[in-house]
């Protein structure tokens, strides 16, 4: 950021912690710009004269009398076709060795899309996961996360879901990403042959934490110019929303605000909301969907920021390690896909629905079975028939690793009904059972 | 004179404001940001500094911003032209905005001042009246919208001059009406009302005195909840409280629904008015939409607007409930408003409450919830307010307080649960914890009597304490296993799921089974209850679980047909031919 002529410089701060500092200025703006002893900072809060402002690098080393200059404006992005393929930090400045973009300047974290103004999404997104597809159904226009404990694959899992997807472009926001997985990510999407359709914003574990929070606003911005602008479907992917959420703990803290549940900050909600709320079905084309990773504690949904993520996102996927199949899958129980019904028997085959429910009920039967066989009971001849079905089910259809299309899922799905249960035992529509129904 | 001001504070959207001359508590002023007027609220003064909320992002607010103070409180406008409409919580019409983005500073009338309404006068010269006495009607779509003395008149009027009937815009001036001092005050057909006073124009206000049908089993014969009665739906993430909402929005036997869709999803928003308009009310076979306003905020719009937003819908039902209406009010969910509430509470560094909420929290819901209720009007006829609110308890915990102030102040509960939406069990509404205060009272005992069958009530509870015994029966079972208990435990159990797999549980997608008529609700809970009643024999657990199992099928294939088709009755027939086979 260049500081213009004639700008007034101040050098006297009167109060200096981890995240902000505060100085007396006259004529500052609410959310305006400024650099505190060349590092970027943005106007949080002012009273009277006596301005604080968030240092996104962090404070140290600013000495109290560091010179800080006002930009008089919000944080910016230039926007034009020329941020396709390209990778930035945080600040949209480019880490890839290329040119500055051109383009049209516009604020990050601007106005919501008038609810009126939007479409109801209907377009199915397929996955090749069955988990996702035949469970969960993604479709544009969509917000959902990932929630997965640390260990779990999340970002492979995404980059599979998006170099799949039918869309436009894949913009990437890496929040506190390690610098191995903003390298997998990299090659995944270079050898993919994808690159002209990805964008990257990028904060790694060696940047500051405070600068993250820039990071979905650049990235949802840059979307937003290419779904309302250019009539694209884009496909957001934002990961890890748990610590853009610990950055935000961190400057309400520093800031002595009264944290809410788990030491986040009161806004939590609002504050992921406006996050989220980005993705849409626009009356035209266009459209921004939203996949997002939450990492949980020890699978925790309790927690603050997956529980107010699942109050705003449609729907959640759970990854978890299944024992019984040896293979990362995607939990039918805790997952939901809120929009699926927009699209479930309606985009995909008449019987998606009944299958899916069936499906589930019957492996639910299958845990139940297996607590009994955990507790010691002796287990009924149903109970060995949902057992095995239990782990075929999981093997074939809830893996992570499965690729085939959604009418193959169904058509698997009966072979394990047939396979296992009677008729009556799936519970399915009758009509529905004459028609699908494989062998007797 | 208006009262001035200066910006001298800025956190978020709490602006602190030096004023120069008085301000109330809860009124408005504008800011104005490089020309554009912010509206915003105060909500606490201090000596010559005021405390505002802004409904708007103040990106880019300096100090020194001029401000003015407007005399007034949140207000919404009232007449022909609420229904179908979408409004933001501040009654700005969102259709009529321009621009795909939200426009700071945008304020859109909320009514059409062009249209012309056909009128009809009711009072006549001459006739004393008081506030909200009918002066005339005009037709809005189907609806008998009546122009009212405005509730803010005090004490009586004599009518002077009243138009005939004809075709009037909104303005127009219907009537002249004369105060007790001789003074003339001219009425047109609208009126303003500050959103946060109840409207308390009416004779009295009576215990409800029959229920209103949802066409959800699950509701309606189990917890049935009263017309002008109060319920809440706490529940987890996911486990269906949308749905449900929907669902009762869709075939609540009600003339007007006013959803307010506070700090949620707008796609959720997006599918009220992108189905509603296509779906028929199964009661007037109207569209919905002509019954229905929707007031949405959704999360990502300003926060201090969300907390506007079910005072403006509770007001526009007030307002129908006046002319004799029953009304549904819908909020989902009254926790993002305490949230609102949680955020300006912090930021203007009160001493919180119980997990950092207003300590103030309980108060401000059971005042909100105590504005529904049937009404007897000035002229003897009824009118009503429904509220069901949602709730979301942070990690799905009924131990918060937005949960427990809510408890309090609602006579209904529908309480969500994680495992049964786990275990796909639709709707998720947990049998045995949740309750309706109705089934005690006496009006409505009666009142179900004569309407649905003499006794209905203790059918209900019999039906409620084969699901408890079910559970114990269960619980018996897991801890001793299949062998260990007497075969009579199994068949409690199963009694219990045949209830909840034929009659609590229902496919809110499927065309049929989404609405049960009451008289089909009575049919299948005497079906269900005969079988439930009926002595089973059989050698093993096996057997019984088999049994059980192909009943509940055919059962459950009943639900999916048309009552009392051919299928119907087939499965009907099917269910008797199984039960002879094993029952007594």
């Amino acid at each position: 950021m260049a500081t213009k002529a004639y700008q007034r410089i101040y050098t006297r701060l009167e109060a200096i912690t981890k995240a902000t500092v505060s100085l007396r200025a006259k004529g500052i703006s609410n959310d305006e710009l400024a650099v505190v002893g060349g590092r970027l900072a943005q106007v949080v809060k002012t009273k009277g004269d006596l301005v604080t402002l968030q240092v996104f690098s962090g404070t140290e080393g600013i000495p109290t009398d560091a010179a800080v200059t006002f930009l008089g404006e919000p944080p910016t992005i230039k926007v034009s076709d020329q941020l396709s393929g390209r990778f930035f930090n945080a600040y949209g400045k480019p880490i890839d060795g290329g040119p500055e973009v051109e383009g049209e300047t516009r604020e990050i974290g601007g106005p919501s899309v008038n609810p009126y103004k939007r479409r109801q999404p209907s377009e199915l997104i397929p996955t090749g996961i069955a988990g996702i597809d035949l469970n969960n159904t993604i479709v544009s226009g969509q917000k959902i996360p990932f929630f997965a404990d640390p260990d779990q694959p999340y970002n492979q899992v995404m980059a599979d879901v998006a170099l799949r997807a039918d869309v436009d472009k894949i913009i990437l926001g890496g929040m506190g990403l390690s610098n191995d997985d903003y390298l997998f990510f990299r090659h995944a999407f270079e050898d993919a042959g994808a690159l002209d359709k990805i964008i990257c914003f990028v904060n790694t574990t060696e940047d500051p934490p405070v600068e993250r929070l820039l990071v979905p606003d650049m990235a949802l911005t840059a979307a937003e110019y290419f779904a309302v602008d250019k009539n694209e479907k884009v496909l957001v992917l934002l990961t890890d929303m748990t610590l853009y959420a610990d950055a935000l703990s961190i400057v309400s803290n520093r800031m002595d605000q009264i944290p809410s549940k788990d030491s986040m900050p009161g806004s939590l909600y609002s504050d992921l909301a406006k996050i989220y709320e980005k993705a849409v079905q626009l009356p035209t084309e266009g459209s921004i969907t939203i996949i997002a990773v939450t990492t949980l504690n020890d699978g925790d949904i309790t927690h603050a920021i997956p529980d107010n993520t699942g109050y705003i996102t449609e729907g959640q996927l759970f990854l978890r390690a299944d024992s019984d199949s040896g293979k990362v899958i995607i939990d039918p129980f805790r997952s939901l896909s809120r929009l699926k019904q927009r699209v479930q028997n309606i985009k995909t085959r008449e019987d998606h629905s009944q299958v899916m429910n069936a499906g589930v009920r019957l492996y639910a039967d299958a845990q139940n079975a297996k607590t009994k066989l955990e507790n010691g009971f002796d287990l009924s001849d149903y109970d060995h028939r949902c057992l095995d079905y239990a782990k075929e089910y999981a093997t074939r259809l809830l893996s992570i690793d499965v690729n085939i299309s959604i009418t193959e899922m169904l058509d698997t799905a009966w072979e394990l009904f047939a396979k296992y249960f009677s008729k009556a035992e799936t519970g399915i529509k009758q009509s529905l059972i004459d028609k699908y129904w494989k062998g007797r | 004179m208006k009262t001035k001001g200066k910006v001298i504070g800025i956190v978020s959207n709490l602006v602190t404001v030096q004023v120069d001359g008085p301000v109330a508590e809860n009124e408005l002023c504008y800011i104005t940001l490089d020309g554009t007027p912010l509206l915003a609220e105060v909500i606490k003064v201090n000596g010559d500094k005021a405390s505002v909320q802004v409904f708007e992002s103040t990106r880019g607010l300096k100090n020194g911003d001029s401000v003015e103070f407007e005399g007034r409180m949140l207000e919404v406008t009232l007449g022909p032209g609420l229904l179908s409409s979408v409004y933001d919580g501040l009654q700005n019409n969102l259709a009529t905005m321009g621009s795909v983005f939200l426009k700071r500073g945008e304020y859109t009338d909320p009514l059409d001042h062009k249209k012309l309404w056909e009128f009809t006068p009711i009072a006549k010269p001459g006739d004393k009246v008081v506030a909200a006495d009918w002066l005339g009607e005009v037709k809005e779509g189907w609806l008998p919208h009546k122009i009212m003395v405005p509730f803010s008149f005090k004490g009586e009027y004599t009518v002077k001059k009243i138009i005939p009937a004809g075709m009037y815009n909104i303005d127009m001036v219907i009537a002249v009406l004369t105060n007790q001092d001789g003074e003339d005050v001219f009425v047109d057909m609208t009126q303003k009302w500050p959103v946060k006073v109840a409207v308390k124009a009416y004779q009295e206000k009576p215990r409800p005195q029959r229920i209103m049908e949802t066409g959800v089993r699950c509701i309606d014969t189990f917890n049935p909840i009263a017309e002008g009665g109060t319920g809440f739906i706490p529940g987890p993430f996911g486990c269906g409280k949308t749905v449900l909402q929907h669902a009762i929005a869709k075939q609540g036997e009600a003339d007007v629904i006013v959803m307010a869709a506070c700090g949620e999803r707008a796609n959720e928003v997006v599918e009220i008015f992108t189905e509603f308009p296509e779906l028929i009310d199964p009661h007037t076979g109207r569209h919905l939409m002509e019954r229905t306003t929707i007031i949405c905020n959704t999360s990502n719009m300003p926060v201090a607007a969300r907390e506007a937003s079910v005072y403006t819908a509770m007001t526009i039902c007030e307002y129908y409930r006046a002319m004799g209406l029953k009304c549904l009010l819908l909020a989902d969910s009254t926790s993002r408003w305490a949230q609102a509430l949680r955020e300006m509470s912090n930021r203007m560094e009160e001493l919180p409450g119980a997990e950092a909420f207003p300590v103030d929290l309980s108060a401000i819901i059971s005042n909100f919830y105590s504005r529904a209720g049937m009404v007897v009007l000035n002229n003897g006829q009824t009118g009503a307010v429904t509220f069901i609110g949602t709730v979301s308890p942070a990690g799905g915990n009924l131990k918060e307080p937005v949960t427990e102030s809510t408890k309090k102040a609602a006579r209904c509960f529908y309480g969500l649960e994680q495992n049964r939406a786990d275990q796909k069990r639709y709707p998720a509404v947990n049998p045995i914890e949740s309750y309706s205060k109705y089934l005690e009272y006496p009006e409505i005992i009666s009142y179900l009597d004569k309407n649905v069958e003499e006794g209905w009530v203790a059918k209900v509870l019999e039906a409620k304490n084969i699901l408890r015994r079910g559970r114990e029966a269960n619980d018996q079972i897991n801890i001793l296993g299949d062998d260990g208990v007497p075969i009579g435990y199994h068949i409690s159990f199963w009694k219990s799921e045949l209830i909840d797999f034929v009659f609590l549980q229902q496919d809110a997608f499927d065309e049929i089974d989404a609405l049960c008529p009451m008289e089909r609700q009575k049919y299948m809970l005497d079906l269900v209850l005969e079988l439930c009643n009926t002595d089973y024999q059989f050698d093993d657990f096996e057997q019984c679980r088999n049994f059980f199992k192909e009943l509940i099928n055919d059962l459950r294939q009943m639900n999916y047909t048309p009552f009392r088709s051919d299928a119907f009755n087939g499965y009907a027939a099917k269910t008797q031919k199984l039960t002879e086979n094993h029952g007594n």
